[in-house]
């Protein structure tokens, strides 16, 4: 069985209808350790130490967030630059998140055709994310295709209920190693796999 | 054995209290089981430890309830019953026409004359707030739909005894025999000799004047003996405002419990609530046991063994009409089936005005005491009934229908988690109004009537107490609450509220104001952990602000009182077990004030280290530096 870490940060989720959902019981899943960091770090002083032997306690890494302004909230944005030190997550002698898999469930307000090169983004979300799958690759983590809830100000409850549904089935998926990676290999997003099978 | 002295008298009544009680709440049965049972040994047909004199004991204890009724007013706040109004009228009035149709229609059928079958029907309709409240308070169901049910129908029977007393004397019936000894109840009072609308306007003067003074008045004098500090006399005075309210209220004619009733509402938005609450308490509880006692003392079991099946079958009687009555009623306010047999069960029974109303009317000729005494037999047992009914229901009915009051959904806000704030001085007052500026509504407790006097002025909610007293701290809702927050400023008082809150509610969870650095060390050995130096956290901004005058760059100034301050609460807590010798500590704590400055300093000089590397590009420059990027 693989241990995952969910890195969640989202600022306002007092005020988050779909995350709500998303995340309730993940608290309570066998190997899941759910890290709120909003939570955790109220005055954004991430300490880096617990961090890094967290991460190495675990065998995926995810990052679960709003997707604001094409990128991730600032406390993950500051996560990665204080923990992901050269020399433990990189460059030499950083092997500590080699092998690992890597990541991300988005909440978004955007609608999927709003992200391709005729819609309004321009970019589709894949090429938004290139940071991160750079930064995956960088260390040396294997980087899976996200996990996207689209038009969050309009969905229904029924929809948000079938991501929550596709979300555990993922984390399942992942931690008893059920699903086939390489069947992930050709996805743009984790969505299709559940739309196909 | 001389049984009439008076400590003979209190020997049995504490005794058998102080045996009986505990064994039955033991047994789940409940403090008013207890009480009754307590009552029936020791009174004339077993134990025979009590006799006559237990009628006159139950009159003294009546006061019992008139007490309850003023606490049960003090918990009300005015809109609350103005909330309630719907079922004090709805509920309250059809249960109280209802039954007593019902019940005069029964007495009718059984041959009685129609003015004592109405005087019986009006009687019965009635139910035994001591009884009910006092369980229901016990169960903790006094805040639930039912239980606030229950209490308004109560509240109604309470108003309603007025006009029956009003009435009564009208059915007067020629040719029974009259028992003229008890007619204490038919007092001379102001509205003598006066027409209707004199009585009218008197009784209307009356309350008026009472809610005034209870507005305006009473807080001046209390905060006048609370300044003298001495306890007893604030006990007397509370003593003598419920005393003062029954009297006024039997001056014009109505029940003493309806006055302290309305005194305790006019009490309730004060500041001096949870104080009086914590000093007629004791004194309620007691005159409520004896009250209890008097009951069970007073059925009349030789009546009973005489004619045990008429008896048992009025009993019956009466308890299945009033419940079906009751359970009706609920019906038709769309009760939930669980909440309906709640408040069924709890009110099928006959009440203590039974026994007052019974007694006038012998005494104004509409019943005969051969008719009366079976049934105050009667009444009596249908309320020692009563709390086995409760229990019968809650054990053998409810798990049946089981659905109780839903559980509430994890994610709506705590909005019902309390906060207790103790010491509303600099500290507790800004603390508590950033609390209410992100919608929390704490409970403020202080001591210095002043001060309260004037928080109150600025519209603050503070009471005037003393929060190291255990009776104060439940009053103030410590056994609901979720965290108790101690600002006082003496580190005395800081360690007596800790101490007391940790002995009597386990669960409150405390966070306390630190005066100084060894008072810190006091906290952690009572085992607080969430303390505050009270000045640490200015001083540190202030510090963080020189810095930046200086020259300093304000976001490493501003998260350097992070480190800092996180330094000094664990460097707190390791120090904490060697506080007591002070050689030791000095020099343990010299050194550790020591590595930690120089632990900051070469941070802010050097790049490398360990802190915040991330941000740090020396390793990035030793892999990729001087060959590649040159």
């Amino acid at each position: 069985m693989k241990k995952i870490l969910i890195l969640f940060a989202h600022p306002a989720f007092q005020k988050s209808r779909i995350n709500k959902i998303l995340i309730r019981g993940l608290q309570n899943m066998e190997g899941v350790t759910f890290h709120d960091l909003y939570q955790a770090y109220p005055e954004m002083d991430i300490e880096v130490k617990v961090e890094q032997k967290l991460v190495e306690e675990h065998d995926i890494l995810i990052f679960h967030h709003p997707f604001y302004w094409y990128s991730s909230p600032a406390i993950l944005k500051e996560w990665q630059d204080l923990v992901l030190q050269h020399g433990w997550a990189y460059g030499s002698g950083g092997n500590a998140l080699k092998d690992k898999l890597f990541l991300q469930i988005l909440t978004t307000g955007g609608e999927l055709k709003a992200y391709c090169q005729k819609g309004y983004n321009r970019f589709t979300i894949r090429q938004l994310l290139t940071p991160f799958e750079q930064t995956s690759n960088l260390c040396q983590m294997i980087y899976l295709p996200p996990l996207v809830v689209h038009g969050t100000f309009s969905i229904s409850k029924e929809v948000v209920m079938l991501y929550k549904k596709h979300y555990l089935e993922l984390l399942e998926g992942l931690r008893d190693e059920k699903i086939n990676l390489a069947d992930l290999e050709s996805k743009e997003y984790f969505n299709e796999y559940f739309n196909v099978n | 054995m001389e049984q009439g002295g008076f400590f003979f008298q209190a020997l049995v009544y504490l005794a058998a209290a102080v045996v009986a009680v505990p064994i039955a709440k033991k047994l789940g049965l409940g403090s008013v089981l207890g009480y009754l049972l307590a009552g029936i040994i020791i009174g004339p047909f077993l134990l025979g430890f009590i006799g006559e004199e237990g009628q006159d004991v139950m009159h003294f204890a009546e006061f019992g309830v008139v007490m309850m009724l003023f606490l049960v007013g003090l918990e009300l706040q005015p809109s609350m019953i103005w909330k309630l109004r719907r079922s004090i009228f709805g509920l309250g009035g059809s249960q109280v026409v209802i039954t007593t149709i019902i019940i005069t229609g029964i007495a009718m059928a059984m041959d009685f004359a129609w003015q004592t079958s109405l005087a019986i029907g009006l009687t019965f309709a009635l139910s035994s707030t001591a009884i009910v409240l006092q369980s229901l308070n016990e169960k903790g169901l006094m805040k639930t739909e039912a239980g606030q049910n229950a209490f308004s129908v109560l509240l109604f029977q309470d108003i309603a005894v007025i006009p029956i007393l009003a009435v009564l004397p009208y059915l007067a019936i020629e040719g029974i025999v009259t028992d003229n000894s008890s007619s204490s109840h038919a007092a001379t009072t102001w509205l003598d000799g006066w027409p209707i609308w004199g009585q009218t306007m008197i009784t209307v003067g009356v309350i008026t004047t009472m809610i005034v003074a209870g507005k305006y008045l009473i807080g001046p004098a209390f905060r006048l003996i609370a300044r003298t500090d001495l306890r007893e006399l604030f006990t007397a005075a509370s003593l003598l405002l419920v005393i003062s309210a029954a009297v006024l209220m039997t001056m014009i004619g109505l029940s003493p419990a309806l006055g302290t009733f309305i005194a305790g509402v006019v009490l309730a938005q004060s500041e001096f609530r949870h104080e009086l609450e914590t000093d007629i308490e004791p004194f309620k509880g007691l005159l409520l046991g004896l009250f209890f006692i008097a009951v069970g003392a007073s059925i009349d079991f030789e009546l009973v063994a005489n004619q045990p099946g008429m008896i048992a079958g009025l009993v019956i009687l009466l308890m299945v009409v009033k419940f079906i009555v009751l359970f009706i009623i609920g019906y038709f306010f769309k009760m939930g089936l669980d909440k309906n047999m709640i408040f069924s069960f709890s009110l099928a029974q006959g009440g203590e005005f039974a026994f007052v109303l019974l007694s006038f009317s012998t005494s104004n000729s509409i019943l005969s005491n051969d008719v009366a005494n079976p049934l105050i037999a009667v009444v009596a047992i249908s309320m020692a009934l009563t709390p086995l009914l409760m229990l019968f229901n809650e054990k053998l009915i409810q798990p049946r229908f089981g659905t109780l009051e839903k559980e509430k959904d994890a994610d709506e806000m705590n909005e019902d988690k309390k906060v207790i704030i103790a010491g509303f001085g600099r500290v507790g007052s800004s603390i508590g109004r950033f609390l209410q500026a992100n919608g929390v509504y704490a409970t403020y407790l202080d001591l210095d009537p002043d001060n309260v006097d004037l928080l109150r002025r600025l519209g603050l909610k503070v009471y005037y107490g003393d929060a190291s007293r255990k009776d104060l701290l439940h009053a103030a809702g410590a056994s609901e609450a979720h965290l108790l927050i101690v600002a006082v400023d003496e580190e005395e008082k800081t360690r007596e509220i800790i101490e007391t809150a940790q002995k009597h509610f386990p669960n409150l969870k405390i966070m306390a104001r630190s005066q100084s650095i060894l008072a810190s060390y006091k906290l952690i050995e009572l085992g607080v952990d969430r303390f505050y130096l009270e000045y640490l956290d200015s001083a540190l901004r202030m510090g963080a602000d020189a810095l930046c005058q200086l020259g300093h760059r304000r976001y490493e100034s501003f998260r350097a009182i992070k480190t800092y301050r996180k330094s000094i609460e664990r460097f707190l807590h390791e120090l904490s077990g060697i506080h007591h010798d002070r050689t030791l500590l000095i020099s343990e704590a010299k050194k550790k004030l020591q590595f930690l400055e120089e632990s900051m300093l070469e941070e802010k000089e050097s790049f490398h280290k360990e802190k915040d590397l991330g941000w740090d590009a020396s390793g990035l420059i030793r892999d990729f530096g001087d060959n590649k990027i040159n």
